[in-house]
């Protein structure tokens, strides 16, 4: 049983104490691998019989559509777009994780608070103001962060290409795509570490290759599924 | 990210109303614009829910009813951050005078009747500037309800707070959620620096207690020479502007 904590204010709406699923957040910075690793981990996991559900940035039906579009200007301030990622994160919340949870499935959060968190705050937010806000984030059961430095994380990203957005090119005007991809990364890895540490993530390095990545996120979560009742 | 401190050296004003739906604080706003405007002073107004940005979010959220309160309440503060970034944070910085139709304490009346945090709300809003000048139109549910019928058709969704299960009924439910609303606004009368005008009063007496309250703010404020502004301009009479609503 997950037993239902926030890391700040309760949000209104729920009532119980204990939710007989899993939530397992995967937080890594842009290209890491993330989806390649969930999407192969839900196929393990539900070939063994557990019920998972999935859920990553922007697929909100209320906010998705929403925040593709206004990113598009290239114009919004970082708090105008903080806010609509942590509505964006509110109503995956409700809408998907919260009810999966209810029903004994295992979540896998593709990305979670913290590096909506991160981005904000290499932008100039206030980290108080996002503590605060995302106070409403239940805690998981396990975050599981997968590690990279900027050198080995620019090698991947020059095969697909650069984003404007992963590059800090709203706030970085005056760099190369470059000289801001590897800024922008540095300084949201410097704070994804420090966040890995004080709320004690289990790190995975995730620079070897996709088979040994997933063999050690597999075997750091495992303990964490297996702790519900075996299907 | 802005601090309390970083607002004080901003030269413009910053004037803003808050009421329940039919209050009359829109038209109350209109008039004052018409008036400063009639005078030369440079104007930037701003209302409630109209970021370009933002809106069709919440106009979807609504038409599909896909909001729930804390869903409601982060929704409305992109909204609101969007226009402090675009409008207000500018016009202020440029000296100008800001008139915004709701402001912060619409959010911190509405969500708290949703049952949101009261802190974790204020906590949301912090980036915003304080106001020079907050007015707030207090009308009775009643004579809100009069009017509101008077003006329009039916009663939305999210206005009545009929997400919230208060009533089968529509305006069973709008007078229980605008009765909260109501309370909610006197405890932000006590916590805020907030004037109270009472809304029952003509709304030409109610227009020349406006006035007064603004003059004090606009020392200093740039004006344009007027020329050939039409008569009923310059004098600012006043004259009903359409019952607007959110």
């Amino acid at each position: 049983m997950t037993k239902v904590q926030f890391y700040g204010e309760p949000p209104p709406g729920i009532d119980q104490e204990w939710l007989p699923g899993r939530l397992i957040a995967i937080e890594g910075t842009d290209g890491v691998g993330r989806s390649t690793i969930i999407s192969i981990l839900r196929d393990y996991l539900e070939a063994n019989g557990w019920g998972v559900v999935d859920s990553g940035l922007r697929r909100s039906p209320l906010v998705g559509p929403g925040i593709d579009q206004a990113k598009e200007g290239h114009t919004l301030d970082p708090i105008t777009l903080n806010l609509f990622y942590a509505t964006d994160f509110w109503d995956r919340f409700e809408r998907i994780m919260l009810p999966a949870l209810q029903a004994g499935m295992v979540v896998l959060a593709d990305r979670y608070i913290f590096s909506l968190m991160a981005r904000a705050i290499v932008r100039g937010a206030a980290r108080e103001w996002l503590e605060q806000i995302y106070g409403f984030a239940l805690i998981p059961d396990q975050v599981i962060y997968l590690d990279i430095d900027a050198e080995d994380l620019v090698l991947r990203i020059l095969e697909r290409g650069f984003d404007f957005w992963e590059s800090g090119g709203d706030y970085l005007h005056d760099r190369s795509i470059y000289d801001g991809f590897m800024q922008h990364q540095r300084e949201q890895l410097h704070e994804m570490s420090a966040m890995a540490e004080r709320y004690d993530w289990d790190i995975v390095d995730a620079r070897g290759t996709i088979e040994e990545v997933f063999e050690e996120v597999r075997q750091a979560v495992m303990p964490t599924v297996e702790s519900m009742s075996r299907p | 990210m802005s601090t309390s401190e970083d607002f004080m050296d901003l030269p413009g004003r910053l004037i803003v109303v808050e009421g329940i739906d039919g209050s009359g604080k829109s038209t109350q706003l209109d008039l004052l614009h018409k008036w400063l405007r009639s005078e030369g002073y440079v104007t930037v107004f701003t209302e409630w829910n109209s970021s370009p940005i933002v809106r069709d979010t919440t106009k979807r959220g609504k038409r599909k009813q896909l909001l729930t309160p804390m869903s409601f309440s982060l929704i409305h503060a992109a909204d609101f951050a969007s226009r402090t970034h675009e409008q207000i944070l500018p016009a202020l910085q440029a000296g100008v005078i800001v008139l915004a139709d709701r402001y912060i304490y619409t959010a911190f009346a509405r969500d708290a009747a949703r049952g949101v945090n009261r802190k974790w709300v204020r906590d949301l809003y912090s980036f915003a500037p304080p106001p020079d000048l907050a007015l707030y139109f207090h009308v009775s549910l009643e004579e809100s309800i009069r009017r509101i019928g008077a003006a329009r058709a039916e009663i939305k969704f999210y206005e009545a707070g009929m997400d919230l299960g208060l009533s089968e009924d529509v305006s069973e439910s709008f007078r229980l959620f605008q009765g909260r609303i109501l309370e909610e606004y006197d405890t932000l009368c006590d916590e805020y620096d907030i004037t109270r005008v009472d809304a029952h009063q003509s709304l030409v007496s109610q227009q020349v207690l406006v006035r007064e309250l603004v003059e004090p703010l606009l020392e200093d404020m740039p004006r344009r020479e007027i020329t050939n502004v039409p008569t009923h301009m310059q004098t600012g009479y006043v004259s009903l502007a359409a019952g607007g609503g959110l």
